[in-house]
């Protein structure tokens, strides 16, 4: 009996993804655990594992595919021996994921892969009418980019007229270059001119680099950010780091690793800043799930040591070195970046003395790390020489107030600047 | 002891009620001012009443073919002054209609001739006697326009009739002459044709119904003289002579040649021009009036704080849902209510009551040509609607025009029976800038003559299925 394979719900929340990639044929053999595919979410690229055994019999929506509705088929096994091209179970395989969310179950379970592709713009819902949508194509204008000044701002007509005569696209900029050599590879990114631009390349964002922007956009706009700097010399855990990395060849543990234990157990003792706001109430964390910030090529990601404050250092510096390589491949599974208490953001290494950085909601706080440098410092009188870095605390003044984050350096600076508590 | 008012509308018609009510709705002290009857032209001397006279001649021209039906109608009897009775009937329920509709939203009604006195100031008069002054923070004019005279042509209402005349005959005319081929002239044309006078129509232009799509004035011209009508189309008439009970009408027709035709009686329809005499204009510094239209901006603002016009003085089309929503327009500007939306001509439809009926919406397949655009057009019969055939009207046809890029619909011609009915799905269908593929996608309940609306688009895209 042939089995629709269904999109996947990676997260509670997913209601929609890309399908990246396949990674079996229409043909091939799968057996239970396989991977058969890649998604794109929101978030990071997953894997689909094949809960059945069989032959991939069709795919029904083609790799590169956006906006595929969880539950939506998008294709189909067959078992071994059966005919190819036989009408699929009504009974859908239950998506890998553990929890349905109210989203997830309330998308239509048997859209036709047709209705998946036709283009959404996910998230917010445009308004527009059909004309303006496809004088838009046309033009090559994106809808979410235009003011509508039809009922209710729908964007009408107008609107778009308006947008091809200011010059906010280019329209036939893009036909035009692949018009003019038959066969030559059409280019990617156009590059388009603008009145009063010069020539760039539009480059179109990534389901990622959508997220980052409405994440941040939304943090700084919703939450009350407040920045508190403290110096902390850091001598001592320079050569408590120094001893431990030469007692076990394998041992690798970096400055920051050391802040994520030294600040796990700064929020363990103050656990006013071990917080996040939500409109039920202010949520106390009884654990110190760290989020460290990692760059990759498409973004930033936040993969988390999770109960930093109980570990020791070895495991946080072997965990968050495969986490951020496994960040930087796209290959991080949902639970290992969603979530987290406190984020920590290092541009030590660009030699950045100090930053600000934007709180990752929904968490109160997060703790930017600058560069580790020799300062002039005053000790009893005296001008002395002293490594030192400063770090800044940005809190949600709507969970975290000044002297809780006051309070929570001054312990992080207690632990950094005497390391050896830190093993107690 | 002035009035004092948030507005005063100068003017009782479709425009000036309905922005009287839609002021009232929004609160505050509200006026209008009538010289004749609530409800203007429209509803005691123009759309209403005419539709009761033409539906009197519909159902004539029904039995006089129940034959085509299955059975025989006998001693089939005109009686004129009953038809006339019932369209003044109809008028009459109306005008009281819009009365209690002044009273329910609590707008003083001033039965007079109203007239400017100054910026923000309307007197009223009766009989040449002061009746009311009246203090207003706004003045919505909206009295509205009247048939034009031509030089030498003017009507004595015995012989030459405007349409006022012609809308309580006492006499049924044997012969008739048509002076203008416009909604106006062609109603009353097919109207007295039904009803068994010998019509001729002149126009000047060089097709009938000349606001509509040429093929659509072809069709109905042919279906016209189908039924007995004269048409001279550029012809002109140079001169009415009258006698006792004849008029006799000198008309150049298009070569050059001139023709005399005796009629019993005449139809003067040349157009209309706005009433902006004697409405105190001058009164206030800075309106400006264009071939007796008062200018307004998209608003109906003509320039001067607080004074807007709106309807029929304000110009064409000359009909009254546009007078209506300007006057909605007008008031919800000075109510200063947000996301407002001027009026887009190109979505005014425009019925005109003639058998077999047009309607239209948009451009014309020639004048979107001429706008540059590559068009696609459909177009189906009605000989191919089960309906249209099940109700023994099969004359007729819908068009379609689609902007080939886009896929925009720029225009809906149809001519038809009931076709003044269907029009307003293309005028939704234009107004939510629908493309060609929603209305292809919309489904359209079998068997019904707006089928036909459906067929229409697949035509133009070479999909109609059942022609």
């Amino acid at each position: 009996m042939p089995i629709t394979i269904t999109m996947p719900a990676l997260s509670p929340t997913m209601t929609e993804g890309k399908l990246a990639k396949w990674l079996k044929q229409a043909g091939d053999k799968v057996a239970p655990g396989d991977v058969i595919a890649e998604i794109e979410t929101d978030k990071a690229t997953m894997e689909v594992e094949a809960v059945d055994e069989g032959v991939l019999d069709q795919i029904l929506v083609q790799a590169g595919t956006e906006h595929v509705a969880v539950n939506s088929p998008i294709a189909v096994l067959r078992g071994e021996g059966e005919a190819p091209g036989a009408k699929p179970a009504p009974a859908a395989v239950p998506a890998p994921a553990t929890t349905v969310s109210p989203q997830a179950s309330r998308s239509a379970p048997a859209a036709p892969p047709a209705a998946v592709a036709a283009p959404s713009h996910g998230g917010d819902r445009v308004f527009a009418s059909p004309l303006a949508r496809r004088m838009a194509a046309q033009a090559g204008i994106d809808l979410a980019g235009l003011r509508g000044s039809g009922p209710q701002g729908r964007i009408v007509k107008h609107d778009v007229e308006a947008a091809i005569a200011g010059g906010k696209a280019a329209p036939k900029a893009a036909p035009a270059a692949a018009a003019t050599l038959p066969g030559a590879p059409a280019p990617t990114a156009p590059i388009v001119p603008t009145a009063g631009f010069p020539p760039f390349e539009l480059v179109p964002a990534t389901t990622m680099r959508k997220t980052i922007a409405r994440r941040l956009t939304e943090a700084k706009q919703t939450i009350p950010h407040f920045y508190l700097s403290i110096d902390c010399e850091i001598d001592k855990l320079l050569s408590l780091r120094k001893e431990l990395n030469a007692s076990d060849e394998k041992l690798k543990i970096s400055v920051n690793d050391m802040i994520v234990k030294a600040s796990a157990i700064a929020l363990m003792r103050v656990p006013a800043a071990n917080a996040a706001w939500t409109e039920e109430g202010m949520r106390l964390y009884k654990s110190a799930d760290i989020s460290v910030a990692v760059a990759t090529d498409g973004g930033l990601i936040t993969p988390i040591v999770r109960g930093a404050e109980g570990k020791g250092l070895a495991k946080i510096a072997a965990e968050t070195k495969d986490l951020a390589a496994r960040a930087r491949a796209g290959k991080l599974k949902l639970d290992e970046f969603q979530g987290g208490t406190f984020s920590i953001s290092n541009l030590g290494m660009y030699g950045i003395r100090a930053f600000s950085a934007v709180i990752n909601p929904p968490q109160g706080a997060i703790l930017a790390v600058g560069a580790g440098e020799q300062r002039p410092v005053v000790k009893a009188g005296a001008l002395a020489i002293a490594t030192v870095v400063t770090l800044t605390l940005s809190s949600d003044h709507r969970v975290v107030d000044g002297a809780v984050g006051a309070e929570f350096l001054k312990a992080l600076k207690a632990l950094i600047e005497d390391p050896m508590t830190m093993l107690l | 002891m002035a009035d004092h008012f948030d507005l005063v509308v100068l003017g009782g018609g479709p425009g000036g009620y309905v922005a009287a009510i839609r002021a009232a709705q929004l609160g505050g002290k509200i006026a209008v001012v009538e010289r004749e009857h609530l409800g203007g032209i429209c509803l005691n001397w123009g759309c209403i009443p005419t539709k009761a006279l033409l539906r009197s001649a519909e159902v004539l021209h029904l039995a006089q073919h129940a034959k085509d039906f299955g059975f025989t109608v006998e001693g089939i009897k005109v009686d004129l002054a009953k038809m006339v009775e019932r369209s003044r009937k109809v008028s009459a329920q109306l005008n009281a209609g819009v009365k209690h509709l002044m009273k329910k939203h609590k707008i003083a009604v001033f039965e007079g001739h109203g007239r400017l006195d100054g910026p923000g100031k309307v007197a009223v008069a009766k009989d040449g006697k002061p009746l009311a002054d009246l203090v207003a923070k706004n003045v919505i004019l909206a009295t509205g326009a009247r048939a034009r005279a031509l030089p030498g042509l003017e009507p004595d209402g015995k012989l030459i009739w405007t349409y006022k005349e012609a809308m309580v005959p006492t006499v049924m005319p044997k012969s008739l002459l048509v002076v203008g081929s416009g909604a106006i002239g062609i109603e009353f044309a097919s109207f007295y044709r039904d009803l068994g006078a010998s019509v001729t129509v002149v126009e000047v232009m060089d097709r009938v119904l000349p606001v509509e799509d040429e093929e659509i004035s072809a069709l109905a011209r042919k279906s016209f003289e189908k039924q007995g009508m004269k048409i001279h189309t550029s012809a002109t008439v140079k001169a009415l002579r009258k006698s006792s009970d004849n008029v006799a009408a000198t008309v150049e027709l298009g070569g050059g040649k001139t023709i005399e035709i005796v009629a019993d009686r005449v139809i003067m329809a040349v157009g209309i021009v706005g009433n902006v005499e004697n409405i105190g204009l001058e009164t206030v510094k800075g309106v400006k009036v264009e071939k007796t239209h008062v200018v307004t901006n998209e608003w109906l603002e003509t320039g001067v704080p607080g004074l807007y016009a709106i309807g029929d003085l304000v110009g064409p089309p000359w009909l009254a849902h546009k007078a209506m929503h300007e006057g909605v327009i007008a008031v919800e500007r000075i109510a200063g209510i947000k996301g407002l939306h001027p009026m887009n001509a190109a979505n005014i439809p425009g019925c005109t009551y003639c058998r077999p009926q047009v309607a239209s919406v948009g451009l014309s397949e020639a004048k979107a040509k001429a706008s540059g655009r590559q068009v696609k057009v459909g177009k189906f019969p009605f000989v191919g609607n089960g309906k249209a055939i099940a109700l023994g009207e099969t004359e007729g046809m819908i068009k379609t025009v689609f902007d080939a890029k886009t896929g925009e619909l720029l225009g809906a011609h149809m001519i038809g029976a009931e076709v003044t009915e269907l029009i307003q799905g293309y005028v939704v269908a234009k107004s939510l800038e629908t493309t060609e593929a929603d209305l292809m996608h919309t489904v359209f309940p079998h068997p019904t003559l707006s089928e036909m609306m459906h067929e229409s688009v697949l035509d133009a895209y070479a999909k109609a299925l059942h022609f």
